[in-house]
This record gives structure tokens, C-alpha cells and sequence, in this order.
């Protein structure tokens, strides 16, 4: 019985892992995370041109407050005793900028900045060092040297989540567990969607290709739907394995540029919970996609019928996605965390948020191995009686009696 | 000879009410060629999934090899559908090694046996050919390589050489009697009675799901004769001694003889009236007179 499942299952899984979709839509995601790393990388070095050792900035000075602390950091500022001379060595190209400080400037009065430059923002180390001199000939006679590191930033905090209890709570970036949620329901979902639609495809196209006869006479139908299933499921794993994979180092990579990615790691938990919600979730679509495979005459056809199931279990949690993330324990999200159609993707974005509680995470694996069991056992009967028809297709009710009578 | 391979005892099946077979028994003995024959719809293909076991019966027995189906006998009978399929994305070889593999072959073997096969058939530079790549009658041979290249005791073969041109339909046909003459049991299901008349040494007859006539070929034939004789020459006597009436076919006339008469008698009769003859035999009925005979009455 298990051999020639085995068989079943090897070929299914080779074959399917050796398809050009499966190869394409399995590197899609590495090839687009190189891409966006890349593009990242490209538009930072393309928006800062590399700067100059040094920059000089010319300034009048109509308030005779600011005649020291001319070197700051990169930029030299030199000062010029008349606007016409400052925009003279701007024109010369002396100098890269010039601001022009009135003499009302205590009372309120704005600096102006005059360069030649089509810019959308200054550099923000320009700006810190203009900021720097301002308040170093500004502040230095009457404050101490520690106030006036204050001033210069006064506020770069450090926040930490405390939970109910107090504690520090587990998950502490926010940014980190903003994406987290999103990237596993995401992938989770195509995963789900593509192995589930192979195993709708490989069905139906056996039967119109006419090779199930031929199978039949080897192999049982049960032996048929343990191999076909396990053997796509098992290519499934790998597809998110890799697609997982990749994802962690493309955050390390990026941690590089961007520090919040190298807070992006899925504890173990997670992972394990998520793997038995990718199985639980393959087997429920799974098995119904057999069965509708067995059903319908082309593959064509078989796509339109499972787009009934995949769309409300898909489109729901995406589309409710916000409320799972902010409000975890309200009644909707409750509902879909239990749901068997939406329970593998709410559950994910719930346990990847650190939402989900071990209760709801135990009802809901309950129902959902419940429906698996009950679906899988349905199907089986209509995989059997319906492989061989190549008939019209079957009504709900002609569909129901077989069932009944199988 | 005379081990009986399968046995069918009383099996009937009715979808939706209807009965497709109905009370359908036989057995094939090994080393024959044992033709199922009968119209389109008549239950045959629903008949071979029943001993394929693809469908269940609903009354009836079914032994194979001594055993009621199992895996182990699964394995032991090779089956062409009628409705032919293969998968198209694979190569040939690789196509026939996994069907192999479901029959239980390892890999290595089957390969051997599957490119000593090709090359039997003359399709050996194929072998890494796509099967979407293949002509239909290409494929077809393919297919009835799969059915074989377990080396079978049993085959069941539903309209083998439908759509083959001749010579590859000789090349099949010299198989399936090599296959015989090593002794392996053949089911060969058809509505083309001339490929029955030559190959098969018992038949099945089968319409509207019941068995229609059952035996060895030669004694059906002689118990469907008419008591007649074929004449073919230059002209017919109005009254011939021994002849009842005369019933004339295209190029020849059928004679039927009297009671008491011979062949021997009536031929003496022509030749002594001075008749030319080219052609005189004895009058046994083609299968498919027989076949239309039986079914018409049946109605």
C-alpha cells in the first residue's frame, strides 16, 4: 500500500519541483528581495551624490554673534561682509552655498539659504553642521559644555514595550513586528494557493489526459490521493522553506543599511506553529482541490471552481488583516482564528504578532484537523466515484448522493 | 493450456439504476488470445474495469491468478485502456519508467527493459523525446509498451489497434502472439470481428451487457452455419439437384442446400450441367455475420 504511494509521492514531487511555474514562482521572491536590495542600495547612492571632503558655506552675518567655531565636522564656513561679495564667490564657485543671517534673527526672523542647486532637501549632515555652528557661537559662553551637547540633541529615545504584568514584554521593534505578520501571511498564502492549485492541476490534467485509466490499473484511488497529495504538499514545504530562507538573509543583509531588519528573526515557536498551519491549511484545500479535480472535465474548469474556495479564504483575513494586527481579540479576528477556510493565515499573522493565546491557538488546530479529517474522507469518495467520468458534469445534488451511497 | 488464469463469475453493474453488465461469467486460460467482442456501449470497457478492479461490481466474484485482487496481482496484469493517455510533459522514458514503477519494477531494470523495448519496436532514438512530441500512432506504441513492459501474465488489451496504420499494427499483433506462445493469458476487447477471427482461439460475445455467446471460435462457427455453399462462376442452372434456393450476394451466390444434400452432390450437379466455375466452398458465416446475426435477434 505505502510503496506505491511512495512512488506516487516521488514522482508527483520531482516533477512538480522540475516544473518552470514552480522554479519561477520559487525564486520569484529571492530574485525580488536581491532586486529591491539592490534598487534600495542604488536610489541611497544616486540621491547622496558622495560629497565633497569639504564643503564651504558662506554666511553674512548682520548680528555679529557668529565669528567662531568655523569648522564643523565637514564644512568650513567663511564669512562675508556683504551679500554681494558671498554671491560673487557663490557664482565663483568658491563656495557651495551661502545663508544670509539678519540682523532681527533673535527676534525670530528666519535665516535665508541662497545656493545654486536644484535640491529636493538638504543633506541631513549639512544641516547638522549648520545647526552645530549656529549653536556653538550661540550658547558656548552661557551654558556648560554638557548643556550645550544637550541642545545639540536633546532627544534620541530608546522606547521598550511593557506588558500587562509590567515586564518587558517579548517583540520588543515595532517595525520589525509590523512586517513580520505580513511577510508570513503573505507567503504562507501563495504557498498554500500555488501547492493546492498544483494538486488541482495534476488531478484534472490526469484526467483529461486520460493517463488515470492507466493509473488505476496499478494503483488504488486512495493510494493515488495519499502519493498526489503528500508529494505536492512536500514540494509546498520546500517552497516556502526557501522562500523563508530568504527572507532572513535578506534581512541580515539589510541590517546592514537599515538596523530594524536585524530585529526580524522568527523564534522557533513560531515557526513550528507555522508549519503545522501550512500542512493543516495544504490538506484542507488540498483534499477539496482533489476532489474538484476529479470532478470537472478540464483543468480549466477546475480553476474557476476552486477560485470559489480560495478567494473568501484568502481575501478575507488579507482584507481584515489591519484589525487582526491592531485588535487581535476582537470578535471578528476571534472568529477567523477558528474558522477552518481562514484559520491558517489568521493564525499566522496572530502568532507572528504574539496575539494569539494557547487556548485559541488549541481550539483552532482542533477544528482545523477535524474539517481536514471530515474533508478528507469526503473527498475520497468523490475522488473514486468521479475519476473515471469524463461525462457531463455532475450536479451539487448527483454529487451529494454519490457520496451518500459510496 | 488449460490453467485458468481469471475468473468471472456472474458479475453485473448498473450506473444510475441502469444495467450496464448483467450477469456476465468467463475465464481465460493461459497461453490464449480470448476476444471479447461486442457493439459500442455494449458493457465490454465496463466489464475490463471491473476485472481491473477500477470499479467494484455489484454482485458477482472475481479471482485472479487463484486470489481475489490484491496489490501482488495488480501487479501481474498489464491493462490498455481505450480511452488512451500518457503524460505529456514527460519523456518517453521516463513515462515508461514510472509506469514501471507502479507496477512495482525498480528503476534500473525497468530501464533496461524499457529501451530493449523500444528498440524491438523500432522507436528507439525516442526515447528522450517529450510524449506531447510524439505522433498519435507513436504514442499509441508507447502505450502498448507500458502495458507490456512488466512482463505481464495477464494483458488486457481494449481496442489495441485502433488508429494504427498496418505495419505498426502487425508489429503489435507478432507480440501478442509471441506473448501467447510464452503462455501469458490476452484479453483482447474489440468491435473489429476480422481482428478477433484471426488472432483469438476463444470469444465473448457481449450486447446490452449480457453475455450473447461464449466459447471456443471454431465450434461457434460451425453451430452458425448455414447449410451452404458459395459458388462463383460464369452461370447458374434455374433448377440444380440438392439446392433449396439461391440467394445471390455481390460477386458470388450463396447456394442452400437441401436436407439430404451434400456439397459433393451439388458440385457434381454444376460440373455435369457444364457450368464454369471459379470458386466453391463451403459457406461459414464471418464472425460479424454471426455477431449481426445475434444481435439482430436479440431485439
Amino acid at each position: 500500500m505505502m510503496k506505491k504511494a511512495m512512488t506516487i509521492l516521488r514522482h508527483e514531487f520531482l516533477h512538480t519541483i522540475k516544473r518552470k511555474s514552480y522554479i519561477l514562482i520559487t525564486i520569484s521572491i529571492p530574485l525580488l528581495l536581491i532586486l529591491a536590495f539592490v534598487i534600495y542600495n542604488g536610489i541611497q547612492r544616486w540621491a547622496q551624490p558622495s560629497t565633497p571632503d569639504q564643503i564651504y558655506i558662506g554666511y553674512v552675518d548682520e548680528t555679529d554673534i557668529f565669528d567662531d567655531y568655523h569648522s564643523q565636522d565637514n564644512v568650513i564656513f567663511n564669512e562675508y561682509d556683504t551679500v554681494d561679495s558671498a554671491k560673487s564667490a557663490l557664482l565663483a564657485e568658491t563656495i557651495d552655498s551661502y545663508i544670509f543671517i539678519h540682523s532681527e534673527y533673535l527676534e525670530g526672523r528666519q535665516i535665508e539659504r541662497y545656493t545654486l542647486k536644484r535640491e529636493i532637501e538638504l543633506p541631513s549632515s549639512t544641516v547638522s553642521s549648520v545647526k552645530n555652528f549656529l549653536l556653538d557661537n550661540l550658547l558656548t559662553e552661557s551654558v556648560s559644555e554638557q548643556i550645550l551637547n544637550r541642545a545639540k540633541i536633546p532627544f534620541a529615545p530608546i522606547s521598550v514595550r511593557l506588558d500587562t504584568n509590567g515586564e518587558i514584554a517579548t517583540g520588543q521593534d515595532p517595525i520589525a513586528m509590523y512586517f513580520l505578520p505580513y511577510i508570513f501571511a503573505f507567503l504562507f498564502m501563495f504557498s498554500i494557493f500555488f501547492t493546492s492549485g498544483y494538486l488541482l492541476q495534476s488531478v484534472s490534467e490526469e484526467k483529461e489526459n486520460r493517463v488515470i485509466e492507466i493509473l488505476l490499473s496499478s494503483v488504488s484511488a486512495g493510494q493515488l490521493l495519499v502519493g498526489k497529495v503528500l508529494g505536492l504538499g512536500a514540494a509546498g514545504l520546500l517552497q516556502i522553506a526557501i522562500w523563508l530562507g530568504s527572507v532572513m538573509a535578506a534581512a541580515k543583509f539589510a541590517a546592514v543599511n537599515i538596523p530594524i531588519f536585524s530585529e526580524l528573526s522568527i523564534p522557533i515557536g513560531t515557526l513550528f506553529l507555522g508549519i503545522i498551519y501550512f500542512i493543516l491549511g495544504y490538506l484542507l484545500l488540498g483534499t477539496i482541490f482533489a476532489a474538484i479535480g476529479s470532478i470537472v472535465r478540464t483543468s480549466r474548469e477546475g480553476q474557476s471552481w476552486s477560485s470559489m474556495v480560495t478567494t473568501p479564504s484568502a481575501v478575507l483575513p488579507m482584507m481584515l488583516m489591519y484589525l487582526i494586527t491592531t485588535n487581535p481579540t476582537h470578535i471578528a479576528s476571534r472568529i477567523l482564528t477558528m474558522f477552518p477556510f481562514t484559520a491558517p493565515i489568521t493564525s499566522m499573522i496572530r502568532i507572528s504578532g504574539g496575539t494569539l493565546s494557547a487556548w485559541e491557538t488549541t481550539v483552532s488546530l482542533l477544528i482545523l484537523t477535524c474539517s481536514v479529517a471530515l474533508l478528507m474522507w469526503l473527498s475520497s469518495k468523490v475522488f473514486r466515484t468521479y475519476l473515471l467520468m469524463y461525462g457531463k458534469r455532475p450536479s451539487i445534488k448527483e454529487i451529494i448522493r454519490s457520496i451518500r451511497s459510496a | 493450456m488449460d490453467i485458468s488464469n481469471l475468473e468471472v463469475q456472474n458479475i453485473s453493474k448498473s450506473f444510475n439504476a441502469h444495467k450496464v453488465v448483467d450477469d456476465v461469467s468467463f475465464s481465460l486460460n493461459s497461453g490464449e488470445i480470448f476476444g471479447m467482442v461486442g457493439p459500442n456501449g455494449a458493457g465490454k470497457t465496463t466489464t475490463i474495469r471491473m476485472i481491473m478492479d477500477i470499479l467494484k461490481p455489484d454482485s458477482g466474484d472475481i479471482t485472479v491468478l487463484g486470489q481475489r485482487f490484491n496489490d501482488e496481482a495488480k501487479d501481474k496484469i498489464g491493462y490498455l485502456p481505450e480511452e488512451r493517455g500518457m503524460y505529456k510533459k514527460l519523456t518517453v522514458i521516463e513515462s515508461l519508467i514510472y509506469m514501471a514503477a507502479l507496477k512495482g519494477v525498480p528503476t534500473t531494470p525497468a530501464k533496461a527493459k524499457a529501451i530493449e523495448l523500444l528498440e524491438k519496436v523500432g522507436t528507439g532514438q525516442h526515447k528522450d523525446k517529450k510524449v506531447e512530441e510524439l505522433s498519435r500512432g507513436m504514442s499509441q506504441l508507447i502505450q502498448f509498451l507500458i502495458t507490456i513492459q512488466h512482463d505481464p501474465e495477464i494483458m488486457v488489451l481494449d481496442e489495441p489497434f485502433a488508429n494504427l496504420d498496418p505495419v505498426n499494427t502487425k508489429l503489435l499483433k507478432d507480440i501478442v502472439l509471441e506473448m501467447r506462445n510464452k503462455g501469458k493469458s490476452i484479453i483482447l476487447s474489440t468491435h473489429l470481428m476480422n481482428e478477433v477471427e484471426e488472432m483469438c482461439d476463444r470469444i465473448l460475445m457481449i450486447n446490452q451487457g449480457r453475455s450473447m455467446l461464449y466459447g471456443n471460435l471454431a465450434d461457434i462457427k460451425t453451430k452458425y452455419r448455414n447449410n451452404s455453399v458459395f459458388v462463383e462462376c460464369d452461370r447458374l442452372p434455374i433448377e440444380i439437384t440438392g439446392v433449396d434456393k439461391v440467394k445471390q450476394h455481390d460477386g458470388h451466390s450463396e447456394l442452400y442446400l437441401k436436407q439430404n444434400a451434400t456439397p459433393q452432390t451439388v458440385l457434381s450437379a454444376l460440373v455435369s450441367d457444364g457450368v464454369k466455375i471459379d470458386r466453391f466452398e463451403n459457406a461459414i458465416p464471418s464472425l460479424n455475420d454471426i455477431f449481426i446475426q445475434v444481435v439482430e435477434e436479440a431485439r
